[in-house]
């Protein structure tokens, strides 16, 4: 047996062969032999080294070096360099993608940064980086030159809604909180955001803290707080542990606490932890869960601004919302003004997520279209496959198909087409997904996070998930769709807080959007897209299938059986519809039928 | 006070019988006990601290907070977060929200029954691993994500499980 040194394991999967992996590898074989390396060098085919994002790519063994992006010119110097000279070829290595670029990378024309701006950018646990951003200059000015009105003023006159979710406006809360009687007062920040597909909150803790602090304190001297909250969830322990080093530095430099820059104005902050239950972003529940009660909401009015925290006037806002403030005071509410439409000013984060090609945090000024969003800063569908919908406005909110792809986003355009803007979180779709499975997967979110206080939500949400699994599960019937209409009516009138009355939301805009869909669940027993288990099947394709044996290694129920190199079948009462075997195939062997 | 919760007779496994824990607990308890609101951020420490709110601490907690046990029983009830019984050495919980579910994690799920043996909710019998499903963790971009520990790991396809879930399943301690 002969003896290789270094084995080379090169990445041929559809994508990467797609992208010339075989070129890259004849290359690399040319090179060996040209150089003399081809006795102690042994080339090898592998699948899935990377994830294929930046293939042609390889892996060399013993040392687990790990280059891609190559193409065949690159050959010859990689040889050199890592064969011959045995230094590792930097240019070449896969960077170990860190979290933070991935989700925040360089902003694309059409986008302008106001809340981001900071991350990625400095230090979030150094608060000398944001002091050089201009940090603190805002509450600075505020504390000398402006009084209490004027704050509010300034931030009615720049037009800020609330960035939570329902856009009201943030200048008309502070206003009645200031003139609510009371004392002491509270400045609430909510970070839950709970919205699945959503994390534009989280990003902007853990990248620039002190904006969020600036504008919290900001917002306490307007209204007259001496003591704020951060409500933040618990999946979120970065963001805790940031906010609290963040905290504790502007405490050691006289910005929060007593007499704040030698003010007579004294605030002090701190950060609760809730524990993992959605209905906690809903601003009562949140008060309840920081009063050490179950989240349970309360129904409204007395507001918060009257009657909220510990039973005190309150003020609660959104992290964005928060985090907006200090630029607004700083650059002025005209600056603010002149970006957005005319009722939705300003710029908005939004989690691009799904089956959209650059996933990842945006910042756009109100007015774009969703498909400028979806395309020019998206990218487009991943794998040049076509656009089914777009979810916006999480749990709460619905799918728009491409008919709305010209909709400018602001918060009144969404809410007339029938979805909502939601905190932000923006999931893509493509042509594989099903939507009445998507409708089924969002009640069953909400059916389990309903607190269960009133019975419209508990029991109405649960009988519009039985309605919509019967239809997944092809056993529908086509007066269902009237049950399924009618009781979204009622859930939607009769529930005590935004969850319940918002649930019906997904289900309302899929059966207007995509009826077509429901149909075909329920008169011929088919799901379109090849989602509903019930309704499909895995099948092997005799001929294309080289008898690899991939497949059913990685069967979880040990579904498919056939020898090495012939054909495999799979037996469809043991199959349970996973899907696995035609993700590991490598051959594009199995279909669904 | 109630002092005959402090010289009640704790069975094996309970956190209040075991001094060093006990110190834990009470020094937690003691830390928040004149905060507003003490109830959650007591609750919250707990169980990052011992992993789990047994029943006894919960009427610990009642008591030296001065409070019903019904109160501090329907918070902890209440929140996710919060378990009663004893988790496994090791986490792994695959994420459900939106952009993991349309991105693959039920097909995730399926290859970790096969090769924990044990469904989502259940602990392996060696009382290694917690298998779970939770709530989006906020990395959606990279979805579908598994969060093993605090590790969160992203773009995970079902061939690369065996590969991910050996240094927890090896590390059995
Ligand atoms: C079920 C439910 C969940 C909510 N979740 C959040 C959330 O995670 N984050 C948030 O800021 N607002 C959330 N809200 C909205 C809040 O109740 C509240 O309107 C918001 O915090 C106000 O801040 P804003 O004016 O800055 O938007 C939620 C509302 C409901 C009904
Ligand atoms: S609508 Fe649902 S979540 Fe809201 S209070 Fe009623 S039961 Fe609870
Ligand atoms: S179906 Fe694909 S993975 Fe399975 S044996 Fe055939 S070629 Fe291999
Ligand atoms: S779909 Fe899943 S269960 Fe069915 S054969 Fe393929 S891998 Fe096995
Ligand atoms: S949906 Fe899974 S991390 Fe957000």
């Amino acid at each position: 047996m002969k003896y290789y040194r270094s084995h080379v394991l090169v990445c041929v999967d559809p994508s990467c062969l797609k992208k010339g992996a075989h070129d890259v590898m004849d290359a690399l074989q040319d090179e060996l032999v040209a150089q003399g390396l081809i006795d102690e060098v042994q080339v090898l085919e592998t699948s899935r080294i990377g994830g294929c994002d930046d293939g042609p790519e390889l892996m060399v063994y013993p040392e687990g070096v790990h280059y891609s992006s190559l193409t065949p010119d690159d050959m010859a110097y990689l040889v050199e360099e890592h064969f011959l000279k045995g230094r590792v070829a930097q240019k070449f290595v896969t960077e170990e993608k860190s979290f933070i670029d991935e989700e925040l990378s360089a902003p694309t024309s059409k986008e302008i940064r106001v809340v981001l701006r900071n991350c990625g950018k400095i230090d979030p646990e150094n608060i000398e980086d944001y002091l050089a951003e201009d940090g603190y200059q805002a509450l600075g000015k505020v504390l000398t030159e402006l009084s209490p009105e004027q704050v509010i003023d300034e931030v009615l006159r720049s037009g800020l809604r609330g960035r939570g979710g329902a856009g009201f406006p943030t200048g008309k809360k502070w206003q009645f909180a200031r003139s609510s009687k009371g004392s002491p007062k509270y400045v609430i920040c909510n970070a839950d955001e709970g919205d699945p597909g959503a994390f534009m909150n989280r990003r902007v803790i853990e990248g620039d803290p002190h904006a969020v602090i600036e504008g919290m304190i900001i917002a306490a001297y307007a209204i007259g707080a001496s003591q704020g909250y951060v409500y933040c969830r618990a999946e979120y322990p970065i963001a805790v542990k940031t906010l609290r080093i963040a905290i504790e530095q502007a405490r050691n430099l006289g910005l929060l606490g007593k007499n704040i820059l030698g003010s007579d104005f004294s605030f002090d902050l701190e950060v609760r932890m809730g524990a993992g239950a959605f209905v906690c972003g809903e601003e009562t529940a949140l008060m309840a869960s920081i009063e050490g009660q179950r989240g349970e909401p309360r129904p409204r009015p007395p507001f918060p601004a009257v009657k909220g925290l510990f039973g005190k006037p309150s003020n609660i806002n959104n992290v964005e919302t928060y985090a907006n403030i200090p630029q607004i005071i700083f650059r002025g509410a005209d600056w603010y003004a002149s970006m957005g439409t005319e009722k939705s000013k300003g710029t908005k984060t939004f989690a691009l997520a799904g089956d959209v090609r650059h996933t990842g945090l945006i910042e756009i000024p109100f007015g774009l279209t969703l498909r400028e969003i979806v395309y020019d800063v998206g990218g487009g569908i991943k794998d040049d496959k076509k656009f089914k919908a777009i979810q916006t406005g999480g749990p709460m909110g619905g799918c728009l198909p491409e008919a709305y792809l010209d909709l400018p986003v602001d918060y009144e355009a969404l809410t007339q087409a029938g979805s909502m803007m939601g905190s932000g979180g923006l999931v893509i779709m493509d042509e594989e997904t099903c939507m009445v499975d998507i409708a089924r997967f969002f009640m069953d979110f909400t059916q389990d996070e309903s607190c269960g206080k009133c019975t419209p939500c508990r029991v109405g949400t649960r009988r519009l998930l039985e309605i919509l699994e019967r239809i997944c599960n092809g056993k529908g019937e086509i007066q269902d769709l009237d049950t399924l209409e009618q009781l979204c009516s009622e859930i939607k009138q009769d529930s005590l807080c935004g969850l319940g009355q918002g649930a019906p939301t997904p289900v309302i805009s899929t059966l207007k959007h995509f009826r077509d869909e429901y149909i075909e669940h329920i008169v011929n027993k088919r799901c379109p897209a090849k989602v509903c288990k019930a309704l499909i099947r895995y099948e092997i394709i005799d001929g294309v299938c080289t008898g690899c044996t991939v497949c059913a290694r990685n069967c979880p129920v040990n579904a498919i059986s056939g020898e090495r190199r012939t054909t495999h079948v799979i037996d469809p009462e043991v199959c349970i519809r996973c899907g696995i075997c035609m993700q590991v195939c490598n051959f594009n062997a199995i279909e669904i039928n | 006070m109630n002092s005959s919760t402090f010289t009640k007779i704790y069975p094996k496994n309970e956190p209040l019988g075991d001094e060093a824990k006990k110190a834990v607990i009470d020094t937690i308890i003691e830390q928040h006990m004149d905060t507003p609101g003490a109830t959650m951020v007591v609750l919250n420490e707990l169980q990052s601290a011992i992993g789990f709110i047994s029943e006894n601490m919960q009427e610990y907690v009642a008591n030296r907070l001065h409070i019903p046990y019904s109160r501090v029983h329907g918070v902890v009830s209440f929140y996710s977060f919060f378990t009663t019984t004893p988790r496994g050495k090791h986490t792994v919980k695959f994420c459900m929200g939106t952009a993991c579910y349309v991105g693959g994690t039920p097909a995730l799920i399926e290859k970790t029954k096969q090769l924990l043996g044990v469904e989502p909710g259940e602990t392996t019998k060696d009382g290694n691993i917690t298998f779970e499903v939770c709530r989006c963790v906020g990395a959606c971009s990279q979805a579908p994500v598994v969060v093993i520990d605090e590790d969160v790991i992203g773009r995970v396809r079902p061939n690369k499980l065996p590969q991910i879930l050996k240094p927890v399943q090896d590390n059995v301690e």
